[in-house]
C-alpha cells in the first residue's frame, strides 16, 4: 500500500493580508503531491490549532509578514500541545529576521523560509522532513 | 515608412538573437523593434498636448516645469509620538507632504487593547485607537498647510473623522484641510485584504465619504483608486491597469446613483499606481491610464469639467521587487522605478527604502530613498521637457496595447455585472493569483532573473542594520487606550455610537455621526464593532 499522502495546513494568522506567498506555497505543495488545506486570512492561533487537529494535518505551515511572528508562532505551538497535538510539525516563513528565526527554531519551529526561498526548496524540505503522524 | 515586416524577414533574421524570452516582467512579449508601422491614431486623438484631452502626455499644462511632483514618503511605526518625530524629520529634509502608515489593528478596526491586536501594535505602522492618538500624531504640524495622505481603508471613515476633529480643535476649518485617504475598498477584496464587512456595505461607506467630502471637505481626496496593492499581490501591469480603472468606474457609478453630479466629485478622485522594474511597461501603463480615464469619464459618464477627466496620481516603487539578498542593490531598483514614474508623469511619489524587505526602514535608508527623488528632480534633467518619451514608437505602441488589453478586461467585468459581482465571483482574485504563480515559476525556471537571488547570488552576506520596534510600546499603548476608556463620559459615547448604528440602518450619511462619536472619545474599535454588528463580517473565501 502506498504511503498516506501528507496533509499540510497552510495558515495565515494575524491581521496581515499579504497572502501572495501563502497562496503560491499552497499551490506548489499541492502540485508537489501533498494534500493542502489553506485556512484563508486573518486566523487566530486558536482557529489554526483547531483546524490542524480537525483536518488531521501532519504539518502546519505558517506565513507571517506583519512582524508579529514572535507572538503568533509560539501561540500556535502552545495551543497544539494543549490539544494533545504537539507532534504536528510547525514550519513557516515570511519577513522574519535571522535572529528571530534562530529563536523560533529553538522553540521547536522546524524550519523558517525567508524571502527568496524557492517553492522547489520548500516542497523538497517538506518531502524530506515531514513524516505522517502515527 | 519603416517596412518592419521586410526588415524582420531579412536583416533581423540574419543577425543573431540570444536564447532568451524577450518579454516584460508581466511576461508581455515585445517585438525586436517598433516603427511608425506600429503607431496608430492621430496625434490629437491619441495623445493631445499636456493639460489637454485625453491627457496622455500629462494632466497639467506645464507639468514639472510648473511644479515638481510631491515627494511623499510613507511613514508610521510605534506610538503616535514616534511617528510624529519621523514626520518632523522628513519635513526637515525637504519633503513636502506627509503619508501615514497605520498598524494592522488600526487598519482592521481593532483597538490596541483588543486581543487580536497583540503582537501587532505599532509594528508595521503607527497605532491609533482614539482621537488623542491622532492629535499626538499630528502634533505641531500645520494641517492647513501640509497635505496628508492616510493609507487606511475599512476603518477610513473613522480615521478621517478623527483627523477632521483634530483640525477643528486646532482652529482649522474643514474647508481648509487638504489631503488624501486611500479608502479604496474594492481593491481590498481583490488584493490587500483588509476588510470589516462585505463588499456592498463597504461600498456604501465609501460613497458616503465621497458625498460628505464633496460637500464639507472640498480639498480632500476621498478615495485613492489603487493599483499598487493589486500589483504587489502579483498581477501583471495590464491587470493592475484594468482592475484599477474598473474599480474607479464602480465608484463613479455608485456616486452618480446617489444623485451626486459627476463633476461635483470626480475632480477629487485620485489614483495610486505601482512602479515596477520593467521601465517601458510602467511608463506606458501610466500614459495608458490617463488616456483611458479621460475617455471613460467623458464618454461613459458624460463629465464636462476637464478636471473630472484628469487622472492625477500618486505612485510608489514596487515593494515586491525588492530583495532581502544584497539589499543595497535595492537602491538601484528604486531609482530606476522612480525614474519610470517621473517619465510617466506622476503627481506624487514614494520611493521605497532599501531595507524594506527586512523590516520597517531606518532613518538612514529613508533618507537615501528621498535623496533618490531629489537627484532625479535636480540632477538628471528629465524635468526640463514634458513627456520626453512621447512619440517613441515603442512607448506609443505599448501604451496602445496596454489600453486595448485593459479594455478587454473591463468589458469582461462589465459583462459580469460590474466589479462587485466580479469580486464576489473571485474573478480578479484568481486572475492575480494565476499571474503571481506564473511569475514565480518563470523565476524558478530561470526564464526571469532577479539579481542576487536566482542569478549573481553570493553565499555569505553582510547584514545591514534594521529598525527594531521596542515591544514595550505595546503595553504603553494598551494602557493609554484603557485610560481614555476609563475617563470618558461613557453615556455620551454610548449615545453617539447608537447614532452611528441608526445611520447604518437608515442609510443616512455616516460621516457626521462618526465625527460626533470620535469627538466623544469613541474608539476605532468601537465604531468598527458597530459596522460588524450592522453590516456583518466578511470572511476570506481562501481561494488558491
Amino acid at each position: 500500500m502506498a504511503d498516506k499522502r501528507l496533509r499540510i495546513l497552510v495558515a495565515k494568522p494575524g491581521l496581515d493580508g499579504h497572502d501572495r506567498g501563502a497562496k503560491i506555497i499552497a499551490r506548489a505543495l499541492r502540485d508537489g503531491g501533498f494534500e493542502v488545506i489553506y485556512t484563508g486570512l486573518h486566523q487566530t492561533p486558536e482557529m489554526i490549532a483547531e483546524a490542524a487537529v480537525q483536518e488531521d494535518a501532519d504539518a502546519v505551515g505558517i506565513s507571517v509578514l506583519s512582524g508579529a511572528h514572535m507572538t503568533l508562532f509560539p501561540e500556535v505551538m502552545r495551543l497544539l500541545k494543549e490539544r494533545g497535538a504537539g507532534d504536528i510539525a510547525v514550519f513557516g516563513g515570511g519577513i522574519i529576521p535571522d535572529d528571530d528565526a534562530v529563536k523560533l527554531k529553538q522553540m521547536g519551529v522546524r524550519q523558517i523560509f525567508t524571502p527568496g526561498a524557492s517553492t522547489e526548496e520548500i516542497v523538497k524540505w517538506v518531502r524530506e522532513n515531514i513524516a505522517p503522524r502515527t | 515608412m519603416g517596412n518592419k515586416k521586410k526588415w524582420l524577414e531579412t536583416t533581423y533574421k540574419q543577425a543573431s538573437e540570444r536564447p532568451a524570452r524577450f518579454s516584460t516582467v508581466s511576461d508581455m512579449e515585445l517585438d525586436p523593434l517598433y516603427t511608425p508601422d506600429d503607431v496608430a491614431g492621430s496625434y490629437d486623438d491619441a495623445l493631445g498636448n499636456p493639460g489637454e484631452f485625453p491627457f496622455t502626455r500629462g494632466v497639467y499644462g506645464s507639468m514639472y516645469r510648473g511644479r515638481l511632483w510631491t515627494m511623499r514618503q510613507f511613514a508610521g511605526f510605534g506610538l503616535a509620538e514616534d511617528t510624529n518625530a519621523r514626520f518632523h524629520f522628513l519635513l526637515g529634509q525637504g519633503q513636502d507632504g506627509l503619508s501615514t502608515a497605520f498598524d494592522m489593528p488600526t487598519l482592521m478596526g481593532y483597538d490596541a487593547d483588543h486581543e487580536r491586536a497583540l503582537g501587532e501594535i505599532g509594528r508595521e505602522g503607527v497605532s491609533v485607537s482614539t482621537v488623542h492618538d491622532m492629535a499626538a500624531l499630528f502634533d505641531r504640524i500645520p494641517l492647513d498647510r501640509v497635505t496628508t495622505s492616510m493609507t487606511v481603508n475599512c476603518s477610513a471613515s473613522i480615521l478621517l473623522a478623527m483627523y477632521l476633529v483634530v483640525a477643528e480643535r486646532n482652529g482649522i476649518g474643514w474647508e481648509r484641510v487638504g489631503g488624501t485617504i486611500q479608502n479604496d475598498m474594492l481593491k481590498e477584496y481583490i488584493a490587500q485584504k483588509e476588510w470589516i464587512c462585505p463588499p456592498r456595505p463597504a461600498l456604501r461607506i465609501v460613497t458616503d465619504m465621497i458625498e460628505f467630502c464633496a460637500r464639507k471637505v472640498p480639498r480632500w481626496h476621498p478615495v485613492s483608486i489603487s493599483g499598487y496593492h493589486i500589483r504587489e499581490a502579483g498581477s501583471t501591469a495590464v491587470q493592475e491597469l484594468a482592475f484599477t480603472i474598473a474599480d474607479g468606474i464602480c465608484y463613479v457609478e455608485e456616486a452618480v446613483k446617489r444623485g451626486i453630479g459627476v463633476d461635483e466629485f470626480a475632480p477629487r478622485l485620485s489614483f495610486f499606481w505601482n512602479l515596477h522594474n520593467d521601465f517601458l511597461e510602467e511608463i506606458a501603463k501610466l500614459r495608458a491610464a490617463r488616456r483611458m480615464w479621460a475617455r471613460i469619464m467623458k464618454g461613459r459618464f458624460g463629465a464636462r469639467n476637464p478636471k473630472s477627466m484628469m487622472l492625477r496620481t500618486h505612485a510608489q516603487t514596487a515593494g515586491a521587487s525588492l530583495t532581502a539578498q544584497q539589499p543595497i542593490n535595492n537602491v538601484v531598483r528604486v531609482a530606476i522605478q522612480a525614474l519610470a514614474g517621473v517619465l510617466g508623469g506622476v503627481q506624487s511619489l514614494h520611493t521605497n527604502s532599501m531595507d524594506e524587505t527586512l523590516a520597517l526602514p531606518t532613518e538612514q535608508a529613508v533618507m537615501v530613498a528621498l535623496r533618490t527623488q531629489q537627484v532625479i528632480a535636480e540632477e538628471t534633467g528629465v524635468t526640463n521637457t514634458i513627456d520626453p518619451l512621447g512619440g517613441s514608437y515603442a512607448v506609443e505602441a505599448l501604451t496602445d496595447r496596454m489600453e486595448r488589453e485593459a479594455n478587454d478586461y473591463i468589458r469582461r467585468i462589465d459583462q459580469m455585472g460590474g466589479m462587485v459581482k466580479a469580486i464576489e465571483r473571485g474573478y480578479p482574485q484568481r486572475e492575480i493569483a494565476e499571474a503571481a504563480f506564473h511569475f514565480q515559476r518563470q523565476l524558478e525556471q530561470g526564464i526571469k532573473a532577479v539579481v542576487g537571488v536566482n542569478k549573481y547570488s553570493i553565499p555569505e552576506e553582510i547584514p545591514i542594520a534594521t529598525l527594531k520596534i521596542d515591544r514595550a510600546i505595546e503595553e504603553r499603548q494598551i494602557q493609554r487606550v484603557r485610560k481614555v476608556k476609563r475617563e470618558r463620559n461613557s453615556v455620551a459615547v454610548k449615545q453617539a455610537l447608537d447614532r452611528v448604528a441608526e445611520a447604518c440602518r437608515s442609510g443616512e450619511n455616516l460621516m457626521e455621526p462618526i465625527c460626533e462619536a470620535v469627538r466623544r472619545d469613541a474608539t476605532v474599535g468601537e465604531v468598527s464593532d458597530i459596522f460588524r454588528a450592522e453590516f456583518g463580517v466578511y470572511k476570506d473565501p481562501g481561494w488558491i
